[in-house]
This record gives C-alpha cells, structure tokens and sequence, in this order.
C-alpha cells in the first residue's frame, strides 16, 4: 500500500510565489529601461547592471557568511532593489556610484533588519537618498550621455526641467517666462524628457508599467491612484492662488520621479500598508508631503524623501486602518 | 444579475470534470462498518448487539444528548461485532460492523420511485421524523438538521436559504442531485419551511451549474413560487453559510453570532433531499452522493454510496488507487479532510473522495512575508491573515482574540493565495480553536 | 567667537537643567513604591525567565515569593534547592527540599520499530499535527516528532535525535521546568524523579490500546501484558488501560520489570552495563 500523504486544508494553492510577483515588476520596468537604453546607451545598461549584480551579490554573501540564513537571491527581490536604484539615478553616474548605493541598499536598509519582508524603508530609495546627501555633486548632475542610438542631444542641458523651474523662481522669474526660455512641452515630458534620472525619461512607458502591474494583480491602484490625484489637487490648488509662481499640476506629475515614484517605489510591498484605508491615506501622505517639500523645501524633488516619511509610519497605519471585519459592525436591514 | 458576498474571496479553477457522470448506484459491500459517531455532538448508543439481524433502514444506534443523531443500518445483514475502530484521521471511534446478506429494506420505508407531493404533517411531527431520521447537514459539519429546524423561541426564523452554491472545486455531488431530482429538493424545502414557519426561502446555485439554475428555475416556477431560485458568481466561498447568507438576504451574521441571529437558516440541497425522503418516503439517512474525481482518474464517478463503505472498497470499485494519486481527501479541496487511513469508512456527510497527484497539491516552499496583502484581501471574514500567523506563532492569545481570530471560517483562501506559500491557516487554526476554548470557558454574562 | 562659545555653553547648561528639574519631579510624582526585598530575591534566582514556577518570569515570581506566607507553594525547578534555600534564608522562612526531577519521555518508538504509515505534509508543529490527525504512524498515542518540546525549551535541553527521529534530553542541563511536558500535545514527557546515582526505570509508551493494535503499531509499545506488574517486589506498577505505569516514589530500581518486559517497553537509564540476556531480536538503544 502506497503511503498517502496527509497535511491540513486548503489542498490546492494559488499559481502566485514572491518569485513570479518580482519578475512581474521587473518586466513592467523593462519598457522604460528600453526607452532608456535608447536615449543613454551604453550608460543605462551599465548601471542596471551594476546595481542588480551588485545586490544580488551583496544579499548573497550577507546571508551566508554572517546572518548564516538560507540564501533566497533566487527570489528576484535582490536584482529588484539593484534595478530600482540604478533607474533611479542620473543617467552619466560612474558605475561606482551604483555600486555604493546597492551595497547601503541591501546591507543597510534590507539585510540589517533581517532580510526580505522585515525592513521598514525602501531599500532603493534608502540607496538613493545616502548618494543624494553623500554625492550632491554626482547626484545632480544630469548631463546626457552620447547614445548608440540617438546622437546630438543638447549634451548641455545640465539640469531637470525641475531644478530649472526651481532656480528660476528664485531668480524672480515667473512660470511663464521660464517656460518660454527653455522650450517645455508636455508631449516632450510624455515621451522624452528634457533630463532625468535613468528610469524616468518616458513617463509613457512608466505608464505602460503601471498598467501592466494593475492588469497582473501585482499591485492595486489605490497607492499610485491616491499618490498621483494628492498631488494633483494640492499643487492645482497652489497653482490657483499664484500661477506665475508655481508649477500646474500636469507639470508637477510629469516631472521630477513622481511617476517612478508612485508606481514602483511607493507600491513596495514590505513597506506599504496592508488594508485599503491604510493604502489611501499613505498615499495621500505622500502626496502632500512631496508637494510641501517641493514648494518650501530646498530640494526641486521630494518624492524620495516623502515615502521614506511615510515609510516610516506604515506600522502605525496598519495598527489604526484595519481591513472591515465581517460581522462586526451588523448592516442587517 | 448574480449575486455574490461582499468582501474577500478567490477566484479557484472549478475542474468540475464530474459534472456529466450520472449518480450510479455503489454495489452492495461485504462487510459494512458503521461508525456511531457520524455528526457533531455526543455519539449514538448503539441499541444492536453482536449475532443481531438487521434490515436496511433498521435503526441500530440511537442519540444520546441534545446535540446528537440517529444511526440506521445502510446494509441488511448480522452484526459481527461492536468494536473501536479508526476513522479517516487516525482516532479511534466506535463502529458496528455488518456482514452483509441480501438487501432486506424495513417494510415502512417506500422505496418506490414516485414523487409524494402533498405535506401531510404538521411542524412538530416534521421535526420529529427528521430527528428520528437522523438527518444532519450534509454541507460538510454534519450538524444534526432537526436542531437546526428548532431555532429557540425568542428568535424567529424569516428565509430558508438552500445551498446549492457548491464553491469548492471537482465537487459535483449537489449539482447531480439538482440535475436528476430537482422536484424532490423543492419539496424538501417545502417542507422544511413548513417545519420552521417560513413563508420564502431562496436556493443560491452559482453560475457555474447553468443546466442546475435552468431546471430548478422551470420546476420552481410549476408550483413552488414561494421559492426562488437565486443564481449566484462564482467564487469561492459562496457556500459558506455566512457569505451565503450575505449573498443572498445581504445580512451580516454577528461575530460568534449564528445565522439565526439575521434570522435566516441554511441547509444544503443534499439536507433538503435527504429531508423529504425521510418524511415522505420514511426512509432515514443511510447513503448519499458521493463524487469520487480527480484528474489522475481516467473516468469521473457519482456514487450513491451506503453509510458504511470503506475507502479500500470504494478504491477497488473505481479500479484500484491511480497511480498517481498521492492524496486522497474527503471533501473538496479547500477545505476538505486528508485520509490517512483507507480501512476508514464513509459517514452520511461524505459528499466527495477527491484524488490529488503530488503536482496539485505540492505545498510550495516557506519563504518570508512580504507584507504583500494578498492574504487580507482573499479573507472573506475581513482578518489579517498574515497577522494572525505571527501572534499565532508567537503564542500571543491575547492580541489573537483582539483580532478575532475565532471569526475565521477556516476556509483556505489565505493560504491558498499566499505568494510566499506560508501556511497560514495551519497556524491560524490551531489559535482558533485555543482561542474559541478559552471564550467558552468564561462565565456568561 | 568666544562669546559664541560662551553663550553656546550657557544656554545648554541651563537647558539641560530645566530639563533635568522637569525629569526630577516627573519621576517623583511617578514613582512606584517597591518592596526592596523584590529586586534582592530576584538577584538570587537563576533569571532564565523560562516560567518552570508557574510565573510569568523571575521578577513576577520574586514578588510572590516576598508577599508569600510560606515558599511551600513556589519552588523554583531551574535553581533547585539551592536558590530556594538562600531565598529562604533571605525572607527567614523555611523551605522543604523537593527531590530533584528531571523531563522524561515516554516513547520509544523510532523509525524501525514503528513503521509511517503516511507522510505529513503541514506546518511542522506537533500541535497542528495532532489536531489534524492521529499521527503518521499506526500508533495513535506516540511522538509526532515535530519538536514543539525542542522550540519550548529555554534551556537546549531537549534535542531531535535524527536516528530515533525522537526527542532526547540532556541530563546535564534539564532544569525540569515542565515547558516541555506542556508543550507535548500527546502528553507523552512526564517529570520524574533524577534518582539515585540519575538512574531511573520508567515504561518508555503510553499507548492504550489492547496489546495486538498496540504491537502491530509499535513492536516496542507496552501491551499491558501484567508481566512487570507481577515481578516487581514493590507494588511500584499500576496498569491502567493496558498500560504500565511505575510510580517513581515506590521504585527501588531493582530492574527486574527490565528484564521480563516482553516489548523491551520498560527503560532504565544510566545502570551499569549487564550482560546481554538471551538472543532477543530488537535491541534498545540506551545512554
């Protein structure tokens, strides 16, 4: 007689593992890794590169030789974090730059609180934020390089259309003004932006990522949703009350990471909330935030650093927003 | 349009690949092996000794306590002896066993095949043919049926449901008796409504049984207009008796409430045909249907199976165990029992045997939480599954009963959509009960 | 810049004393008045925390200890009668010496006597295993082998034996702090006696069910034969539902139930090497 073997219910799972939910990230990356590969070249593929091997490896040696764990780099999780980061930089980084960024990525913000799952900051952004402070210089500078593909873009423009925004109001000029000088247009931002960090070149392509992730199940639109319409109706509002001095609300969408932001930095999984309501108001925190930190604070971007904050009190959320519990509060009529 | 619960849920591949195998009757066994502990509560005192005659029908164990039921032999025959036996888990339980000679039914019981329409009994001597029956809900927990039909005075009942929903996947067993004999099941329901004092009562069959919603639809609307046949989405677990009821009346049954608390009362459609052949037909409850599938089997079976057959046997009717198949289980495969035992015997609650290769049911390997949600969104009691593991495992009671753990429906879909193949419920379940133990225990107030 | 310097210093002193005032009072208003004797007694004990007294920890139990009439009640496993002495001495009460015990367990059956019967496939814990199932082997009574006694135990006491696929306790650093009999959800590990020289007799089973579903399930399970019932001087053996129980009190480990148990279900541990009785086909393992 053969021996039955025998375990609790359920007996059938779902066809989902963490593996396949990171590859289904990783490939709703791929078309703007694509669109940047085309306008950088050469660059772009080093520092993706860079970044996914090097925390890959990172994450590998850090759980066999000191944390002693089981190594789960077959997870995707890794090369994630180290793709995340590298779309995240300017496009003409040295590759070391990359390197320094996976290695606090993973070591730091991932592996020191015990590996996937258990870190409560973004390890990308974690990443990026230590080379924005540490490497001012390096981090701001978004000179093009020469592509492959495309030559002769104005390998001058040494500046986003952000930091531009932003330094021109401070010299007193209006929105107007600075708009015509430098030739924006929203079709330009949509497809081809004047600038950027690697990732971020196409906001279409990041779109097409978005809708890949939604149409997967991977992720729900209630963050990006919540993130991208809070910083619409805050910045449309300080747009109302002064427009020669603040950016519209398109404008501030299209530029400066949001979109990067709000669909693969603040979806995160480990560091997002887990119930819906927790979803939208850390959404909506964010959104806030980034545009006060845009507004009033010294840096013409403030994405990163407002899922880092928010980062910081999804324990909370998840304690408060809990998801609505069937039968607790009876609706019989 | 169809109507479904409100939240949570998955969205399982049904495999109803048994769904066109007309329900056949399982030959007569050797040997029958009845256990006298078939339903939730106190087991029946066996009122047959060894060297007894028995007939089919014959009433061999009787219930003893409030919660319990009757047990009828399923065979006719001698009884060989009285004695502990395992039942599928391993425990030992008491069985009579039967040596089977002819098929000699009770004289009272009508084993013709013609439809008796008129209800002639009043409410309380309904009650007391199906406690005498030994009906218990065939859904799976096999509560007895008559203590379901007596809510206590101070509540009323208002809507029968009949569930027909059959949520779990490969289970065809209550769409094959909605197939052949939907008049029954309406009369059935009938005369439990009549026993509760009902005036409408609801069948909810998911959309995934169309021939099922057509046929009771046209049998319905000939002469039981005070049913409604209510066609439901398919997902899983409509068939729960709390989304059930959600469904269809859109009333939320309180924690640690029961559905007579909205008042409503939920019997399967196995229930509502087992209940009209008690009392209009006299015959109790000693076989059902049985689904024997799983796609390691070249050919899908429904049995209409004795209480009393072993597996080994049932095994040998379909041709031998496939080879393949590394798990047996009874019940669907969500939430269905593993047998570890296969000299065990079928109960009255047996609806299906499923066999599972080692592919289907593989559990994958742990890994850690990502925080992913997807637990929280497939629990249809709106917990936090992935929460409930942690306290769980950290022995947490406390935190376990703030977050309600005793709500859970064990119904799977936690883990079933767990990405990092964590085994939520094993742990969710043990807390449970632990918890549920230690609210019982508490003086009323 | 020296009066930068200056005023730098000044304005942090006097914050600082603020601040200082602030925490001063707050801790006074705040302050819980404790029994001193409470952190003295809880230096004395051993701080493994591990719950043996019935306790939530040392500190919880050092509190019971000084509000306590007399230590009758509490007794501290992990310490002994050593730490209960100088907790006596310290309260000025006495204190009875217990005899010092130690977690047994009561199953031998390892991978060749019991054969599995299935695999389990599920969350590896003996508590969801036993509240799904009767086991992976014929025996409904045995060790699950999942190891909720090994995870229990604060002091590594206890460990898997890979061979036996049974747990096995180290004699050295059981405290008898009772986790693991807790643990077990087969209520198979007892507390028992250490004796005299750490030698014990004990019936390695507690399967109750008749002799023949017992022995196909287990060649080395008790089958309630009565055998060592007869054979002992001592009255030390009960056998309730076909099974053996020595009472520990009564036991003069004289080791004649050993000898005569058929199924070799009867242990004795740490007794000097005899010479081997006749051909006998299972040999016991032993420490």
């Amino acid at each position: 007689m053969k021996k039955l073997i025998v375990s609790p219910a359920p007996h059938i799972h779902g066809k989902e593992s963490t593996r396949g939910l990171m590859r289904d990230v990783i490939i709703a990356l791929s078309p703007s890794l694509l669109v940047s590969i085309y306008f950088f070249g050469f660059s772009a593929i080093k520092l993706a590169f860079v970044g996914a091997i090097t925390c890959v490896l990172v994450e590998y040696a850090i759980q066999k030789y000191i944390i002693k764990a089981k190594p789960s780099i077959k997870d995707y999780s890794a090369a994630l974090t180290g793709l995340l980061l590298a779309l995240n930089l300017p496009p003409n980084s040295p590759w070391w730059i990359v390197f320094i960024g996976s290695l606090v990525a993973i070591g730091i913000a991932k592996m020191s609180f015990g590996g996937l799952g258990q870190n409560l900051f973004n390890p990308a952004l974690v990443g990026r934020v230590f080379l924005l402070i540490s490497f001012p210089v390096i981090m701001t500078d978004w000179t093009t390089p020469v592509s492959w593909f495309r030559e002769g873009i104005d390998a001058s423009s040494g500046a986003t259309a952000l930091s531009i925004v932003k330094e021109g109001l401070s010299k007193g000029m209006t929105m107007d003004q600075i708009f015509a000088e430098h030739n924006f247009s929203y079709a330009e931002m949509l497809f081809s932006k004047i600038g950027g960090s690697v990732g971020e070149v196409s906001a279409l392509a990041l779109l097409v990522g978005l809708v890949y992730l939604l149409i997967r199940r991977v992720i729900r639109p209630h963050i990006p949703l919540s993130i991208l319409g809070s910083i619409a109706v805050l910045s449309g509002v300080f747009w109302l009350l002064n427009p020669d001095h603040n950016p519209d609300p398109i404008f501030t969408l299209l530029t400066g990471g949001i979109l990067m932001g709000s669909i693969f930095m603040a979806t995160d999984y480990v560091t997002s909330p887990m119930s819906t309501k927790g979803m939208v108001i850390y959404g909506i925190g964010i959104g806030v935030l980034t545009v006060l930190i845009r507004n009033f604070g010294a840096y013409p971007e403030g994405i990163s650093f407002a899922i880092l904050i928010m980062n910081a009190t999804v324990p909370l959320l998840n304690n408060f927003f809990k998801p609505v519990r069937f039968g607790k509060e009876v609706r019989n009529g | 349009m169809s109507r479904t619960f409100s939240i949570g849920g998955i969205h399982p591949h049904d495999f109803k690949i048994s769904a066109n195998a007309a329900i056949e009757d399982f030959p007569l066994v050797d040997i029958a092996y009845i256990p006298v502990s078939q339903h939730l509560g106190a087991p029946a005192e066996p009122v047959v000794a060894k060297g007894d005659k028995v007939q089919t029908g014959q009433l061999i164990a009787k219930a003893s306590g409030f919660i319990s039921a009757n047990i009828h032999s399923s065979v006719s025959g001698s009884v060989l002896s009285i004695e502990m036996l395992p039942d599928l888990s391993g425990n030992l339980i008491q069985h009579i066993v039967i040596k089977v000679e002819g098929d000699e039914w009770v004289e009272s019981i009508d084993t013709s095949s013609d439809i008796v329409r008129d209800i002639k009994l009043e409410s309380k001597e309904i009650i007391a043919k199906i406690a005498e029956a030994g009906i218990v809900g065939l859904g799976g927990a096999a509560f007895p049926t008559h203590i379901k039909l007596s809510p206590p005075p101070n509540k009323k009942a208002e809507y029968l449901i009949i569930n027909g929903a059959e949520c779990e996947p490969y289970l065809t067993s209550d769409y094959r008796l909605m197939v052949e004999s939907p008049e029954q099941i309406l009369i059935g329901t009938k005369i439990m409504m009549k026993a509760l004092g009902v005036k409408k009562s609801y069948v909810g069959i998911e959309e995934n049984k169309p021939a099922a919603i057509k046929k009771m639809k046209s049998i319905a609307a000939k002469g039981y207009k005070e049913i409604k046949i209510v066609s439901l989405k398919k997902r899983y677990p409509q068939g729960g008796e709390k989304q059930l009821i959600d469904a269809i009346v859109h009333r939320e049954v309180p924690s640690m409430g029961l559905p007579i608390d909205t008042g409503v009362v939920v019997h399967n459609v196995g229930t509502a045909l087992a209940v009209y052949e008690a009392v209009q037909k006299n015959k109790p409850l000693i076989d059902g249907v049985v689904t024997v599938t799983g796609k390691c089997m070249s050919e899908q079976r429904n049995f209409r199976l004795r209480v009393g057959t072993t597996f080994d046997r049932i095994m040998f009717a379909i041709g031998g165990f496939p080879k393949d198949a590394v798990k047996l289980i009874n019940g669907g495969p969500m939430m269905g029992k593993a047998v570890s035992r296969m000299e065990a015997a079928s109960v009255k609650s047996t609806s299906a045997l499923l066999l599972l290769t080692e592919d289907e049911t593989k559990r994958g390997e742990e890994g850690n939480c990502i925080r992913c949600s997807k637990c929280v969104y497939a629990c249809p009691m709106g917990l936090e599954p992935y929460l409930l593991n942690r306290l769980s495992r950290a022995g947490r009671v406390e935190d376990l009963e703030l977050n309600a753990v005793h709500d859970c429906i064990e119904c799977g879909c936690c883990f079933y959509s767990c990405p990092a193949h964590i085994p939520l419920l094993d742990t969710i379940r043990l807390s449970k009960a632990q918890v549920l133990r230690i609210i019982r225990s508490r003086p009323k107030k | 810049m020296t009066t930068t310097i200056f005023f730098t210093i000044v304005s942090l002193t006097i914050l600082g004393s603020i601040l200082a005032l602030i925490l001063y009072f707050v801790a006074q208003k705040f302050k819980v008045v404790e029994d001193p004797r409470i952190d003295d007694v809880e230096t004395l004990l051993p701080g493994a925390n591990c719950g043996g007294c019935g306790f939530a920890g040392c500190r919880a139990y050092a509190e019971a200890c000084v509000k306590a009439e007399s230590l009758d009640a509490l007794f501290c496993p992990v310490g002994g009668n050593e730490v209960m002495k100088s907790v006596a001495s310290y309260l000025g009460m006495a204190v009875a010496e217990k005899t010092p015990q130690i977690a047994v367990v009561r199953c031998n059956g390892n991978c060749d006597s019991r054969p599995k019967t299935n695999h389990y496939d599920g969350y590896s814990s003996c508590a969801v295993m036993s509240s799904l199932y009767s086991g992976d082997t014929a025996c409904s009574y045995g060790c699950l082998g999942q190891g909720d006694c090994v995870v229990v135990c604060n002091f590594n006491a206890i460990f898997m034996d890979p061979r036996t696929g049974l747990p096995e306790v180290d004699e050295d650093k059981c405290t008898a702090c009772g986790a693991c009999v807790k643990a077990c959800p087969k209520f198979i590990i007892e507390l028992r006696n250490k004796g005299v020289k750490n030698r014990r007799i004990y019936v390695s089973c507690v399967n109750k069910d008749k002799g023949g579903v017992a022995r196909k399930a287990c060649f080395v399970a008790c089958t309630g034969c009565t055998k060592c019932q007869k054979v002992c001087p001592f009255d030390a053996i009960t056998i309730t539902n076909n099974l053996a129980y020595i009472d520990y009190n009564k036991c003069k480990l004289c080791r004649k139930c050993v000898s005569e148990c058929p199924t070799r279900a009867i242990w004795e541990v740490n007794f000097p090497v005899r010479v081997p009785r006749k051909a006998e086909s299972i040999t016991v393992e032993q420490k």
